[in-house]
């Protein structure tokens, strides 16, 4: 089927895109192929049924925080690889250690008998983008049961602001 | 296999292994790199991931996945803001956004 092989294109675009990216000693390739990342991610998003999720994926990560990074990388002057920034080998096996405990996770699961996950499987999703949209199915739940959890949110990023304009402030005068 | 594994599909446990693979290729990145720029991108790289076992999740359990992604994304934009002007600030006084020359809160 072609969803399953866009699937697998993007799952393995993805893996290959962020494998390149923590190798890279520039940081704007870096900065590049991370956006990559993104991509595919919402193209997997896409393909799981979430339709808003991938839209604001590309909107907000790729467009507006990767956009921030390469400014700052602009304005520190830091867009060159002649300096040799990797640590003792030590953080290696320890990232080595979690993939291969989360790989056993997700094995152990898929094949021993461990106690299910709580909840009812199969919510329909599907019936209820169909039904609502792809906006709606997020925005009715966003907008009435989780309302409070939306303005803390917006506290948030506004203390984010204030934040960032206290950090970024030059103490001449 | 447990019921909810069962419900998933195989591009659902394919997702659920791209975004095991991606989490620790990011946790990775922050233990092995000392530029601060790029290991603050691994973090970013770390939710992606998250929001992909959230999003695959979510076909199974309901909406709240897909909501908890984009309380995810409001976080990591907010976040984002302040760890860069952090990286500004600290970047204005050692000229420098090695990691391993930051000691001034270290032992």
């Amino acid at each position: 089927m072609i969803s399953d092989f866009l699937f697998y294109l993007f799952a393995g675009g993805a893996t290959v895109g962020g494998l390149l990216m923590v190798t890279r000693r520039n940081p704007v390739s870096a900065v590049i192929f991370l956006i990559a990342v993104f991509f595919c991610t919402s193209g997997m998003f896409l393909l799981l049924d979430a339709h808003y999720i991938a839209a604001i994926n590309i909107i907000l990560y790729a467009g507006a925080i990767m956009v921030l990074f390469l400014f700052v990388i602009m304005l520190l002057n830091v867009g060159h690889a002649d300096w040799r920034d990797l640590r003792t080998p030590f953080g290696g096996l320890v990232g080595g250690a979690v993939a291969v405990a989360f790989l056993g996770l997700l094995a152990r699961r898929l094949i021993g008998d461990v106690a299910p996950l709580a909840g009812e499987p199969a919510a329909g999703l599907e019936a209820l983008v169909a039904e609502q949209g792809a906006v709606g199915v997020v925005a009715r739940p966003l907008f009435g049961e989780y309302v409070v959890v939306l303005e803390a949110t917006g506290l948030l990023l506004l203390v984010a602001i204030v934040g960032t304009i206290f950090l970024a402030r030059r103490e001449s005068a | 296999m447990s019921p909810t594994l069962s419900a998933l599909g195989t591009t659902d446990l394919l997702a659920l292994l791209t975004s095991a693979t991606l989490f620790s290729i990011g946790v990775m990145g922050v233990l092995l790199r000392r530029n601060a720029i790029i290991v603050f991108m691994c973090v970013e790289l770390m939710l992606t991931a998250v929001n992909i076992t959230l999003v695959t999740f979510s076909r199974v359990h309901g909406i709240e996945g897909q909501l908890l992604v984009f309380f995810v994304m409001a976080v990591a934009a907010a976040e984002a803001a302040v760890g860069l002007a952090i990286i500004i600030a600290i970047f204005r006084h050692y000229q420098v956004v090695d990691l391993d020359r930051f000691r001034a809160l270290k032992w």
